[in-house]
């Protein structure tokens, strides 16, 4: 029972929230769609911070989706050792997870020390910085202590499938239950990141500009309709 | 040939008299809201003098416009790839501190301090932290007037540009105006900066927008404009900027800025304009060249083949009659005596300057018996270094600066002499070929310069309403209901501030 509460209700619910949320929001409130930039107030610090941490973000993005959405199988296709691998996760993981960490911590820092900053972040803002620095910090500890002292953990028979069924709707959750307590405390504290995406400035990350260097550089609208763009 | 109009604006900085309620009005119109303090649409500036924001024209520092590099027209700060590998941390972007910290003054105290020894005070008060500022350092209009003098004078770019030494004792030293508002450029580079494409030029009238709803805060506009004229809302986490106060000149009235105007220094009419020759215009090689580039892109709007083209393009039969009559057509492109600022930023910007005359450095001995030739040298000695307005207004080019001056000149010394008599014929002198300019020009020119009534200065046609697709749907509506950034602070469940 405990099984199916933390990994079948607790994350279709937290996928649930995180869509739906998004979604209203985006389609209500575009006034308050945007990303949190404080770089007006503050640039020194915001420098090193906000690119360390971004930059170990789109890594780390890239590591979970080789670690947990690729299954294992098709590393053994390709001839890629479990021990390759594994080598391969923990040096690309640990720089990718030390980089959120330490970036994060540069930003609440910042964040808690600097007035003009201080005075204008909200409770949201903390709570995305603070449960960000938390999740990536245990992932830093599996990866780089976890897997090197205790025991090199084969997630990519546990958590991936399950991870996977989810999306199939046929929640493996018995595979789950096997799986070391920081793991399992590594991806609850995720699930409480993303249900909280729609509530905070997290929802920038929707709006990556990736159409920007394909349109045309001048653009022009017609007060008529000013919602369709053209020419 | 792809017609499209722009409503554009003409300041007379002979007029400017410094007073700044162009800014006032402006600023209580538009951006009285938390997020929006330090901002001025409209602001004012005494050059020489670092400007606001502080030396916005140093673009080796902001980046600000387009650049012509190896035949390509780009973005000085990059073009998008590169934006968006620095989209995490902006490196060219303006502070508040480059503007200035805004405060208010604990008025309050005032009235409920206790009873005390001394006389209560109102503390200054930071509106971005709510602390103290025991010694306000810097504000929009420090180097008011000159005041900061030899110690801030040399912080303006177009000063350390300047070959010579620019004296700074009081009987030489030269001081002038300049109010600026966003140039609704042409080829704006705010827009190309934009990564979600929120900002635009809209097709009736060229004003550019910024559209609240789609702005992502990414703020790359707010240095990619090299006037420094989009500004960054600490509390809506968007872009906001001067908008030609488009809910006015669509029913037809000038912007608040022109309307208040003391000095009555501006004009607002319609141009016409091939779409199809802007961007060749901002990629001629020579900075220089910029200038006259940019005016060949202008339409005459007499023209037959003009006026056809223009129906094509949905441009209506009022809209080309203001053309025709509009102040700005006249300076600008028919008299060629209102400048662009700063054309080398290849903007192409549609506010247009007529450059200031100013007091004779030498005096002028024996003034009555001077013949009109006589004049022509004295162009060349006036306290604002000609150099100094060809580094505003022309690229550094000082042939430019010197024909407008002569002309104006021609037409105050024409002007005096219908009024006050005792000076030679105009016609037979140099000063008129020199100036390139005729009797009936002049006065034409005076009229519109000195004595021009409200509507004469202010063409503007009324919005195309009939191009609207859903009137039905806007009748009773707010002109800037999508648009308009909310009012007050933005609030979304958690996001809510202390005292909001
Ligand atoms: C690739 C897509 C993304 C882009 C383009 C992006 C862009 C930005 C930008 C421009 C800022 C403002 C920096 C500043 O000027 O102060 C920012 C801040 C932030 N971003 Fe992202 N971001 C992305 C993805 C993410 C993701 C996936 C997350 C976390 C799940 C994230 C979390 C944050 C946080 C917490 C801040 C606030 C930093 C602070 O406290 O100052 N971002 N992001
Ligand atoms: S002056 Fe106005 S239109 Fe031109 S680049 Fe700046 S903000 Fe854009
Ligand atoms: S209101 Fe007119 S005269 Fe006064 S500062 Fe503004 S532009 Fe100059």
């Amino acid at each position: 029972m405990e099984g199916i509460f933390w990994w079948v209700i607790v994350p279709y619910l937290t996928l649930a929230i995180m869509i739906i949320g998004s979604i209203y929001r985006f389609t209500h409130n575009q006034l308050s769609w945007v990303a949190p930039s404080t770089e007006f107030f503050e640039k020194k610090w915001l420098r090193i911070g906000s690119p360390l941490f971004h930059y170990g973000l789109l890594f780390a993005f890239v590591g979970h989706v080789m670690g947990v959405l690729i299954p294992l199988e098709f590393y053994h296709m390709f001839g890629i050792s479990d021990h390759m691998y594994h080598a391969f996760a923990i040096y690309g993981g640990g720089v990718a997870g030390l980089m959120v960490v330490v970036g994060a911590v540069i930003l609440l820092i910042r964040k808690m020390t600097i007035d003009r900053v201080r005075v204008h972040a909200t409770f949201a803002d903390f709570y995305s910085v603070i449960s960000l620095l938390i999740v990536a910090g245990i992932g830093v500890y599996i990866t780089l202590i976890y897997n090197t002292t205790v025991v090199e953990y084969e997630y990519r028979t546990t958590i991936g499938p399950w991870f996977r069924s989810l999306f199939t709707f046929q929640p493996q959750y018995q595979l789950m239950t096997g799986v070391p307590f920081l793991f399992q405390l590594h991806i609850i504290a995720a699930f409480g990141l993303f249900a909280s995406i729609p509530f905070t400035r997290l929802v920038h990350f929707y709006s990556v500009p990736i159409v920007y260097p394909f349109r045309a550089p001048q653009q022009y609208r017609s007060r008529s309709a000013f919602k369709r763009k053209g020419i | 040939m792809r017609v499209k109009a722009q409503v554009a604006m003409v300041m007379h900085l002979d007029k400017c008299i410094g007073c700044h309620t162009c800014s006032v009005t402006c600023k209580s119109t538009w951006t009285n809201r938390p997020g929006t303090e330090y901002m001025w649409f409209n602001n004012v500036e005494t050059r020489p003098g670092p400007g606001y924001p502080k030396q916005w024209e140093d673009q080796d520092r902001y980046k600000g416009g387009w650049e012509y590099k190896n035949g390509k027209l780009r973005l000085k700060a990059g073009g998008p790839m590169s934006k968006l590998k620095n989209i995490f941390y902006n490196p060219n972007m303006e502070t508040l501190d480059d503007y200035y910290e805004p405060w208010t003054y604990e008025y309050e105290h005032l009235i409920k301090s206790p009873k005390s020894e001394h006389l209560p005070v109102a503390r200054p008060k930071s509106q971005i932290t709510g602390k103290y500022i025991d010694k306000p350092e810097w504000g929009s209009n420090w180097d008011d007037d000159l005041a900061g003098g030899s110690e801030i004078v040399p912080m303006d770019p177009n000063v350390q540009k300047l070959q010579e030494h620019i004296a700074m004792e009081y009987e030489k030293t030269f001081m002038m105006y300049l109010p600026r508002i966003c140039e609704h450029c042409l080829n704006p580079s705010c827009v190309a900066s934009c990564p979600s494409g929120a900002l635009y030029k809209r097709d009736e009238d060229g004003v550019v927008l910024v559209d609240q709803e789609e702005c992502r805060g990414w703020r790359f506009c707010m240095n990619g404009c090299p006037y420094n004229k989009v500004y960054y809302n600490w509390n809506t986490h968007k872009a906001e900027k001067c908008n030609f106060c488009y809910p006015r000149t669509e029913a037809g009235l000038p912007t608040i800025c022109s309307e208040t105007c003391v000095g009555r220094i501006r004009y607002i009419g319609v141009v016409l304009y091939d779409a199809d020759k802007v961007k060749a215009a901002a990629s001629v090689e020579d900075p220089q060249d910029l200038y006259e580039a940019q005016l060949d892109c202008f339409l005459d709007p007499f023209d037959p083949e003009v006026i056809e083209e223009a129906a094509k393009a949905g441009i209506n039969n009022e809209w080309i009659k203001s053309a025709q009559e509009s102040p700005v057509y006249k300076m600008a492109m028919k008299w060629k005596i209102a400048l662009p600022l700063h054309p080398e930023y290849r903007t192409l910007p549609m506010v247009w300057y007529v450059p200031p005359l100013s007091p004779i450095m030498n005096h002028v001995t024996n003034e009555e018996e001077l013949k009109t030739d006589g004049y022509i040298p004295t162009v060349d000695q006036m306290r604002i270094p000609i150099e100094y307005l060809a580094s505003l207004l022309t690229a550094g080019d000082t042939d430019v600066i010197r024909k407008v001056l002569l002309k104006l000149t021609a037409m105050r010394v024409h002007m005096r002499s219908v009024s006050v008599g005792g000076i030679d014929e105009l016609q037979e002198s140099k000063l008129l070929t020199e100036a390139d300019i005729d009797v009936e020009t002049i006065e034409e020119m005076a009229r519109l310069l000195g004595v021009a009534k409200y509507d004469e200065r202010f063409v503007i046609p009324t919005g195309r309403r009939e191009m609207d697709d859903d009137l039905h749907y806007k009748q009773g509506a707010c002109s800037i209901d999508d648009l308009a950034p909310p009012e007050g602070m933005v609030t979304y469940p958690f996001e809510r501030r202390k005292g909001s």
